[in-house]
């Protein structure tokens, strides 16, 4: 259906989405240069290794992410077990830990001379035969445990948006309940489930520190050497503009697969959720698996470091790690709420003006997520130090005096950066959310007598609610750990809680920094304690 | 429009008051580590009065400083290692420093004849080795790719700009076919695949994962002062590797001044401090390096080790094959 949006909300739909595609415009542009011999070299050298492992990394990720969460997340929607209060929101925590951190926590656990050799009473590290953590394994297992949550929040949105009439309907037709499961529940969350799956794949893409850590090769190994190593930018923006063609050729194949399929529900949320009574090895299961995660993806990694934190505390604590804090919070606070609103603009833009042109602007918006940090770092100064000498080329031109970098050197930078990068994480659950939202409640609203600025307010807004806040605190959560792009941004004298950190783990010594790890885990619970909340008065009405 | 325009840039001014303007001050782009320069900065200001602002980075300062072009507010750079010292001033992002004090600090060899870069510290690339078994009377880094190695060595990854170093001056010592040769003989040699940082090798030997490791001098100065790591210290000699031919491969940190520097008075001043005898004595007390001022004697630490022969090559002939060394790196999948 199309509506009549008013003119400032179409042109603002486009000039937010190539404000935040010029970052990758400048790097095309930058790749379209020949690169010379040196491709030919990466080629005949190491360049497929890298491919490979990349390739097995994101299905990995993926594959391991799904099996972790998918269940988890059915099982906090539809069940009743013991302590699910607890775990609605423990099973999040995962996300609010660094993948640099856990990374580091479980070499420090399982690598030779660890307490799990010298529990196991092996002797020396000649005949610890315990498999090497710092492998491509190693790499899939730590980004799974921190990245699951992704897939498990929106599926779990998925899941409790999703109306009980269907299941009830497949049971009636005969369905047993794993039969309704994977021809009803599952097929009905898939675009959820597919965005999830999507932010892991890119997440896994895009990480650095992480395989570095563990020395794993990946196409970001290859865009820091050619890009560092060989002084190529251009080489580095080619090989990123591989990376970001895969990932856009991989969502447009999911998109395309279900062109013909159309999922609406008429959910209100106002619905009485009825939760399934597990018993007997099924409910000891569900139990288990629930802690697991919880367990693996969070508490044991946060004993440690509270461990650490006891050990070296004189060491490492630091009355900076408070105004530390506040730069964190304010970054990434200011990075979430223009991200949902861009998000909301976007989606409503795509959604009231269904035609296939009006999908562009949201696609545009999310390609910085398939980019590594460093680079996007680089595609960022491009455009922002061109405003800059723009402005004071023109100021020297009025005779005026002088600003400096306004926007490259400022803060400025550091939102614009996570804007970029974490949008595609805002859309995404914008995007799924509206998308369950029937077009019978647009036409119901038009035909009495709603604008469509008043129909976004009074029908849309409060029914993806819990899409937009899953969207906020994702983005929230990210900013706060995002490393590279920060390290390289970041204006003079400016200390994040992650800089803080990562300074430490670099030098392999996060023993040191444990206070702020802590901090910086912590500052990410808040948010994600309140999102459950919010999720759970939901639920309740 | 002109009544607006001032407006506006009144608005822009106050706002970029907040970026770090004050009257005296001095910018600084730092790839060396905080809890390293701050104690030293934090002396600078107290003597000169004059306030740094730093931004630390572990990787892509050129970029930037590129990118910022002529309105980049960066007036010093500090590197870790020759690798990106070399490449900002290939990179045409440094201009000329005219300092006798700084001249009179530095010797000659340690910086640039047309003075655009500047040596702060230097560090022995050495090979480390288990105390299971006799201390070798002479090793040296050629030795790394003999079979009596099989399956010893340990050693970061090869793209780390140290191991990058030694790459680059076994290029310029023994040529390219050769230093190939070589690359795949030690490659052949590892113990596992190239991980971890330089301390990471030295708790592998202790471990018994290997018998042998490429590390940087410091490191053992400080494992030795670090309660968990003494251990792993007490686990190995320190060798100086190549002391019967061309000596050991010596790598450094520097300094530049950026090329638009906009306070270049006080970065001059901030140089001159970074190669004073106060400044220098840091450098050798707190981290263990070999201060490049030969008024400032070596920690007592560092002094046990002994005197050594350095690699008397120029650095800029050996940084000058640092993109060959990168190359071979990669053609012989040293860290796959």
């Amino acid at each position: 259906m199309n509506h009549n949006l008013p003119i400032y909300w179409r042109a603002g739909s486009w000039l937010l989405a190539l404000l935040l595609f010029s970052p990758v415009i400048a790097l095309i542009v930058e790749a379209l240069a020949p690169a010379g011999e040196l491709f030919d070299h990466l080629w005949n050298t190491v360049l497929t290794t890298y491919i490979a492992n990349s390739v097995l990394l994101i299905l990995g990720v993926g594959g391991l992410g799904a099996i972790l969460a998918i269940p988890a997340a059915w099982v906090m929607a539809n069940t009743r077990i013991p302590g699910r209060d607890q775990l609605q929101w423990l099973l999040v925590l995962p996300l609010a830990m660094p993948s640099y951190v856990i990374a580091y926590i479980y070499t420090d656990l399982l690598e030779f001379a660890g307490p799990v050799q010298r529990f196991t009473g092996w002797e020396s590290a000649a005949d610890y035969s315990f498999p090497e953590i710092r492998s491509l394994g190693g790499a899939i297992i730590v980004l799974a445990l921190v990245l699951y949550p992704y897939l498990y929040l929106l599926a779990r949105t998925a899941f409790l948006e999703q109306s009980k009439s269907q299941t009830l309907a497949s049971r009636l037709l005969g369905c047993s309940p794993l039969q309704s499961f994977f021809r009803v529940t599952l097929p009905m969350a898939r675009p959820a489930i597919i965005t999830g799956l999507a932010l892991m794949g890119m997440e896994a893409l895009g990480d650095f520190a992480t395989v570095s850590y563990f020395s794993v090769p990946t196409l970001t190994t290859a865009v820091y050497d050619t890009w560092l190593g060989y002084g190529s930018l251009n080489a580095a923006a080619k090989i990123s503009a591989m990376m970001l063609l895969v990932v856009m050729l991989l969502i447009s194949t999911e998109k395309y697969s279900r062109r013909k399929q159309q999922l609406y529900q008429k959910n209100t949320g106002q619905e009485q959720r009825e939760l399934v009574e597990l018993s007997g090895w099924s409910k000891w299961l569900a139990i288990g698996w629930c802690w697991m995660l919880v367990i693996l993806g969070f508490l044991l990694p946060s004993l440690v470091l509270v461990e650490y934190m006891i050990a070296y505390f004189d060491d490492s604590w630091s009355s900076e790690l408070f105004e530390y804090g506040l730069n964190s919070l304010m970054v990434s606070g200011s990075a979430a709420a223009a991200a949902c609103f861009i998000a909301l603009f976007l989606g409503v833009y795509q959604r009231l003006k269904s035609t296939s042109f009006s999908r562009i602007p949201a696609r545009l918006a999310s390609t910085g997520y398939a980019l590594p940090g460093n680079v996007l770092a680089i595609g960022v100064l491009i455009p922002l130090t061109l405003s800059d000498h723009l402005i004071n080329e023109l100021l020297i031109h009025w005779n005026q005096s002088t600003v400096g970098l306004i926007f490259s050197g400022s803060i400025i930078t550091l939102v614009f950066a996570y804007v970029v990068r974490f949008s595609a994480v805002a859309v995404g659950s914008v995007e799924s959310s509206l998308g369950r939202v029937s077009p019978s409640l647009d036409m119901a609203s038009r035909t009495l007598g709603c604008n469509p600025q008043e129909m976004v307010k009074r029908v849309h807004l409060p029914l993806i609610r819990k899409g937009m806040l899953a969207g906020l605190l994702l983005v929230f959560i990210e900013s706060m750990k995002e490393l590279p792009a920060t390290l390289l941004l970041r204006p003079f004298n400016f200390e994040t809680l992650a800089t803080w950190v990562f300074q430490y783990v670099s030098d392999e010594q996060l023993e040191y920094a444990a206070p702020a790890a802590l901090v910086l885990v912590l500052v990410g619970l808040i948010p994600l304690i309140m999102l459950n909340r919010s999720l759970e008065r939901q639920e309740q009405k | 429009m002109k009544k607006l325009l001032s407006i506006a840039s009144a608005i822009a001014i106050s706002c970029s008051s907040l970026l770090a303007q004050a009257a005296e001050e001095v910018n600084v782009y730092s790839y060396r580590q905080p809890f390293l320069i701050e104690p030293m900065l934090k002396d600078f200001e107290e003597q000169t009065g004059v306030k740094v602002n730093v931004v630390f980075a572990k990787k892509g300062l050129e970029e930037r400083i590129e990118r910022e072009g002529k309105f980049s507010p960066a007036d010093v750079v500090l590197t870790s290692d020759m690798i990106s010292l070399f490449d900002l001033v290939d990179r045409k992002l440094v201009q000329p420093v005219n300092s006798k004090t700084i001249n009179e600090n530095i010797p000659a060899h340690l910086r640039d004849p047309n003075n655009q870069w500047y040596s702060l510290t230097m560090r022995v690339r050495n090979i480390y080795s288990s105390k299971r078994g006799e201390k070798p009377a002479d090793i040296n880094y050629e030795d790394l790719a003999s079979s009596e190695f099989k399956g010893k060595i340990c050693t970061r990854s090869g793209k780390h700009p140290y191991n990058i170093g030694l790459v680059a001056s076994m290029i310029a010592h023994k040529g390219e076919a050769e230093t190939k040769q070589w690359l795949e003989g030690v490659k052949a040699n590892l113990a596992r695949r190239p991980q971890g940082n330089d301390r990471a090798q030295v708790k592998a030997i202790k471990e018994g994962v290997c018998d042998v490791s490429l590390g940087n001098s410091y490191y053992f100065g400080k494992m030795m002062q670090n309660d968990d790591q003494k251990a792993w210290a007490d686990a190995v000699y320190i060798n100086f590797p190549n002391q019967k031919n061309f000596g050991s491969h010596v790598n450094i940190s520097g300094m530049v001044m950026a090329k638009y520097a906009p306070n270049k008075d006080n970065a001059l001043k901030l140089m001159e401090y970074l190669a004073s005898e106060e400044a220098q004595s840091i450098y050798a007390r707190d981290n263990m390096e070999y201060p490049v001022n030969p008024k400032v004697p070596v920690s007592d630490t560092v002094a046990a080790w002994g005197e050594f022969k350095a690699d008397p090559l120029p650095i800029s002939e050996i940084a000058a094959n640092r993109t060959k060394a990168q190359r071979l790196l990669d053609e012989v999948k040293f860290d796959l």
